[in-house]
């Protein structure tokens, strides 16, 4: 369709590009800049061309946090999408308790992060906190600060808590649109509950979940406020996460250089992961 | 093969019904032969969908017993009742392919993989479908995915009644034609009670050997296309039925005349076929006509009117004339030449039903005749 | 006000949506756009309606090019088959929007939804919303909302096939008389010939992107110039049978049908030709005298109220009759059947119009 053109919009959308430019691009250059110079100190900066980003691909410590990264999502991945979807199964579609469920589901969704890093972090303290003093009475020798299997373990579960709800409300947005001539002609074929999922809701949600796994793949791939509160990416550096590391090596060493190398690898990562997925996923659906 | 019969049926959609206007489907005693092809002919709201769900299990009428062959399903679900339904939009389960469409029903009854792929088979071959059994249902035309759907209820052999809400709703015209013909095709082939829904009075009258005529959840006549063409029972379906529908017009009935309504005594006359001595006084009176039994005269004889309007459908021609503020449709030949503004419009007394508060009198033979 | 479409092309991606096509509707007429689906109409109105550019040739409103010119700068309403309103407006708000958007006065907005919502029997609903309406209701007000705005093309695109179809009766009664109200050029496109037929006014016939004819609608039924139009304009199909002229002689492959080839039909050259019959002209009981007798099988009856269908096979092809009363036969029946030449459309070899009935009455 042929739309006029009108050129007076731009002049509304200055003073946002304009705002865009100052907290984005700006820094966004500033970083390329810090990531190719190298200083001693004083302000005297001279150019080091790709050094830091030698250094960097090679540092053990990059890879590690890499590593862990990469589990990370990985895991949650494979958690949260199922329990998920199961969830928006269950969800009744029509009736009162329609609005009672999503409501309960958006609440997790809507605390600052922060505050979930600080509420896990208290709940799971072993002596005073409840789910800390549950499990040592359960006999389990549980303790986030010093055990890093524990800290995975509460990190996991407060991710879980934290963003299911959206791919549960995702998954419910795509359910909810299956008209229900779909459930009668399969109650009419006598078809089980699961081949109901299988040949009917899944293939409907598809559109979706791909949606709902791409978000939640590059969030956690960025994730930092709620690891940081909570752990710190202690113990030791068990837990520290791609982001994480970036920050203690920017602000806690200083080192700019390398920190904003890093932080240009790792948002190549990240696009490239993304782009990957993106594509295996549009291709699957043109095939279908 | 099923013998269905309705036994008391009635249903509300609220929980606490107050009377006659909150139920969906009103009281129905109802019988649905072994191997007919019934149609279920209203318009929109009528509560023909509803009283098809209570048929097919997916609503427990709240009131009344169904019976299958005798045996009492009101609490059956679904799947145990032997019912196949064709929706309004092909329902087709995109992943699979049209074989394995037709498959899953005997699939999931665990039926044997030889006696699956002899069925799919044959069905396949009924419905034209064979040459495309590997293909992907999904980017199949509106009507071959609704053949699968289809397909998907005759696969079953005990399969006992199919029924069919407005089928063809999103069929391309020219192809509703074709489908239509194979559905009948299909009844008189396998001899399954067939059972169809729609708002079409043509779908209605061509699939059916009785039709069922529904307004307001009321069933307010059943009979073949014929009776319902020839004796409308109740003003509703002369409206309904005929294209245009029945002319109805508000009349005073005295023996076997009658005169419309605002004609002072002594005026223009309609003799009847019949007369009608027992008319409930205070009951609303009217007179129905169809188009077709309406003739435009040019002599003399007849009822004075006024042309309003002429319309050519190429094979005939609708005249549309005022007789004393009442308007008429009158169907006449295409060659029918109509001069000027004033004709002579006569009404077939043996075609001329009268109703009482909507639903047709019985009258009795004139003695006198038609006068 | 004159609409004219001048070699107008349409291509997308790969695919021609509307081949080579020149149109002229003029002010005040009632335009029927007659054909299957996917045949065109709905690219058609959005080409005229300005939705769409062409993808060659141009459009002319009133003499002036408008090809470039978008639909907001032109003076166009459209109402579709899904009954399109602004879901959270009253029936009144809905109704005076595109008057508000082009900043009239108040009092003259009152005014005008007055006086359409009265042409649409819509007054006592001028203040509910359209999820409150009954589907014929929802489609009358969208219809109040493209007269309202007075445009000078009105196109209305399949508006009454979501509705029952009594209801559908009902409103194609009205449209004659709600238009005339209005004036402008009306574009009304639609599958069924027998609603182009009652709606009347004229006719344009379309198939695969091309109109085939145009001109007035009980002319285009009676005289198709082609055969394709033939086809277009029939509900059932017509019924058509492949025959040889010789002399004064016409007869089908098989010999089974021979016929004399009388008056303009005898001034014909020698060739093939395809006869022509519509369904009604297909004859249980003998017409007349000129009836030509023919024995075939009976494939399917169907009844509807009056009138039967008579589905039957002859010498491999599949012709429809439709005839008057209630027949019930049996399938495998063989019955006779009588043409009437006197009925027949002749069409070429190329598939044009030879002959038609009404050209020989006049011979």
């Amino acid at each position: 369709m042929d739309k006029s053109w009108n050129n007076k919009g731009w002049f509304m959308v200055l003073p946002v590009l304009l705002l865009v430019a100052f907290n984005a691009i700006v820094p966004l250059m500033t970083v390329v800049n810090y990531s190719v110079q190298e200083t001693f100190g004083d302000n005297v900066f001279f150019f080091h061309g790709v050094g830091w980003f030698e250094d960097v691909m090679h540092s053990e410590r990059f890879h590690d946090a890499l590593g862990r990264q990469l589990a990370f999502t990985g895991i949650i991945l494979l958690i949260q999408v199922p329990l998920g979807v199961a969830i928006a199964l269950a969800m009744p579609r029509k009736g009162v308790w329609v609005s009672v469920c999503l409501v309960l589901m958006a609440l997790p969704l809507l605390i600052p992060w922060n505050v979930v890093g600080a509420i896990w972090n208290i709940l799971s303290l072993p002596d005073i906190g409840l789910l800390g003093h549950w499990l040592r009475d359960l006999g389990f020798d549980y303790n986030y600060t010093r055990h890093p299997f524990d800290a995975w373990f509460t990190l996991i579960l407060m991710d879980v808590w934290h963003w299911t709800s959206l791919v549960v409300l995702l998954a419910y947005a795509g359910l909810i649109s299956i008209p229900d001539a779909y459930y009668q002609a399969a109650k009419i074929d006598g078809a089980s509950r699961l081949a109901v999922f299988r040949y009917i809701q899944l293939p409907k949600m598809k559109r979706v979940l791909t949606i709902a796994i791409l978000l939640r793949f590059m969030d956690s791939f960025m994730i930092y406020t709620e690891p940081a509160v909570l752990t710190g990416g202690g113990p030791g550096n068990s837990t520290t996460l791609l982001s994480i590391d970036l920050v203690k090596i920017a602000l806690g060493q200083f080192d700019l250089g390398p920190a904003a190398a890093m932080s240009i690898i790792y948002f190549l990562i990240v696009l490239f992961l993304s782009w990957i997925f993106y594509t295996l996923m549009m291709r699957n659906e043109a095939q279908s | 093969m099923a013998r269905i019969h309705l036994d008391g049926v009635a249903h509300s959609y609220l929980a606490a019904p107050q009377g006659p206007q909150d139920f969906a489907v009103k009281r129905l005693d109802h019988v649905w032969e072994d191997g007919g092809a019934y149609a279920l002919l209203g318009p929109s709201g009528c509560g023909k969908t509803t009283l098809l769900n209570i048929i097919s299990g997916l609503i427990t009428p709240s009131q009344g017993h169904l019976l299958f062959d005798g045996a009492d399903v009101t609490a059956l679900p679904t799947a145990a009742r032997n019912i196949a339904q064709v929706f309004q939009f092909p329902v087709i389960y995109d992943t699979m392919t049209v074989g394995e469409n037709l498959a899953f029903p005997l699939r999931n009854r665990h039926v044997a993989g030889a006696e699956v792929a002899k069925r799919v088979a044959e069905v396949a071959q009924m419905l034209d479908l064979a040459p495309i059994l590997k293909k992907k249902a999904r980017g199949l035309t509106a009507d071959v995915k609704q053949k699968i759907s289809l397909g998907r209820g005759l696969v079953r052999p005990d399969v006992a009644a199919i029924l069919f809400d407005e089928p063809l709703t999103v069929i391309d015209p020219h192809l509703k034609w074709m489908l239509r013909s194979k559905l009948k095709e299909l009844h008189r082939q396998l001899k399954l009670t067939m059972i169809y829904v729609t708002h079409d009075q043509t779908e209605a009258l061509t699939f059916a050997d009785k039709v069922v005529v529904m307004y307001e959840g009321e069933v307010v006549q059943i009979g073949t296309p014929e009776e319902l063409f020839e004796r409308p029972a109740h003003t509703f379906v002369g409206y309904f039925i005929g294209s245009p529908g029945m002319n109805v017009a508000p009349v005073q009935v005295e023996g076997n005349r009658a005169r419309l309504a605002n004609l002072e005594a002594g005026g223009q006359q309609i003799s009847l076929g019949r007369a009608y001595p027992g008319i409930a006084a205070g009951a609303r009176t009217e007179l129905g006509i169809r188009p077709e039994y309406v003739r435009i005269g040019r002599n003399g004889a007849g009822l004075s009117a006024r042309v309003v309007k002429v319309d050519d459908v190429g094979r005939y021609r609708i005249v549309r004339v005022d007789i004393a503020g009442h308007i008429f449709n009158a169907i006449t030949a295409e060659e029918a030449r109509i001069d000027g503004d004033r004709v002579n419009v006569l009404l077939d007394p043996a075609n001329i039903h009268i109703y009482a508060d909507s639903r047709r009198v019985e009258g009795e033979p004139s003695r006198a005749g038609a006068a | 006000m004159t609409l004219e479409l001048r070699n107008v092309t349409r291509q997308v991606g790969g695919q021609i949506h509307i081949r080579d096509l020149s149109l002229t509707l003029e002010h005040g007429t009632l335009n029927v756009l007659l054909g299957p689906t996917l045949s065109g109409k709905t690219t058609l109105m959005r080409l005229m309606a300005g939705l769409d550019q062409p993808s060659s040739g141009q459009v002319f409103w009133d003499g002036v090019d408008v090809t470039g010119v978008p639909v907001r700068k032109r003076s166009v309403a459209m109402v579709y088959q899904q009954f399109i309103n602004y879901p959270t407006l009253s029936v009144y708000e809905n109704i005076a929007s595109p008057m508000r958007v082009a900043g009239q006065a108040k009092d003259e907005i009152d005014r005008r939804v007055r006086e359409v919502a009265e042409l649409l029997k819509l007054t006592p609903l001028l203040q509910r919303t359209p999820l409150e309406l009954s589907g014929g209701q929802q489609q009358r007000t969208a219809l109040a909302r493209a007269l309202a705005k007075r445009a000078g093309l009105l196109l209305l695109d399949e508006p009454l096939a979501n509705l029952d179809y009594k209801l559908r009766e009902e409103l194609r009664q009205e449209l004659p008389r709600i238009f005339s109200a209005t004036g402008g050029i009306l574009v009304y496109a639609t599958t069924e010939p027998l609603e182009a037929l009652l709606l009347g006014g004229s006719t344009a016939t379309l198939s695969e992107g091309r109109v085939t004819q145009f001109g007035r609608t009980i002319e285009v039924y009676r005289r198709p110039n082609s055969l394709a139009t033939a086809r277009i304009f029939s509900d059932p199909p017509i019924n058509t049978l492949a025959v040889e002229k010789a002399g004064g002689v016409l007869s089908s492959a098989t010999g089974l049908l021979r016929f004399a080839a009388t008056g303009d039909l005898g001034r014909l050259p020698d060739g093939a030709y395809v006869v022509g019959f519509r369904p009604d002209h297909l004859y249980l009981a003998k017409p007349g005298p000129d009836a030509v007798a023919v024995s075939a099988t009976v494939a399917i009856a169907e009844i509807t109220g009056s009138e039967s269908f008579i589905h039957v096979d002859f010498a491999g092809e599949r012709w429809v009759a439709l005839v008057h009363g209630v027949h019930d036969l049996a399938i495998g029946q063989t019955v006779p059947l009588y043409l009437e030449p006197g009925r027949f459309l002749l069409f070429n070899a190329a598939g044009a119009l030879a002959a038609a009935p009404g050209a020989r009455a006049a011979a």
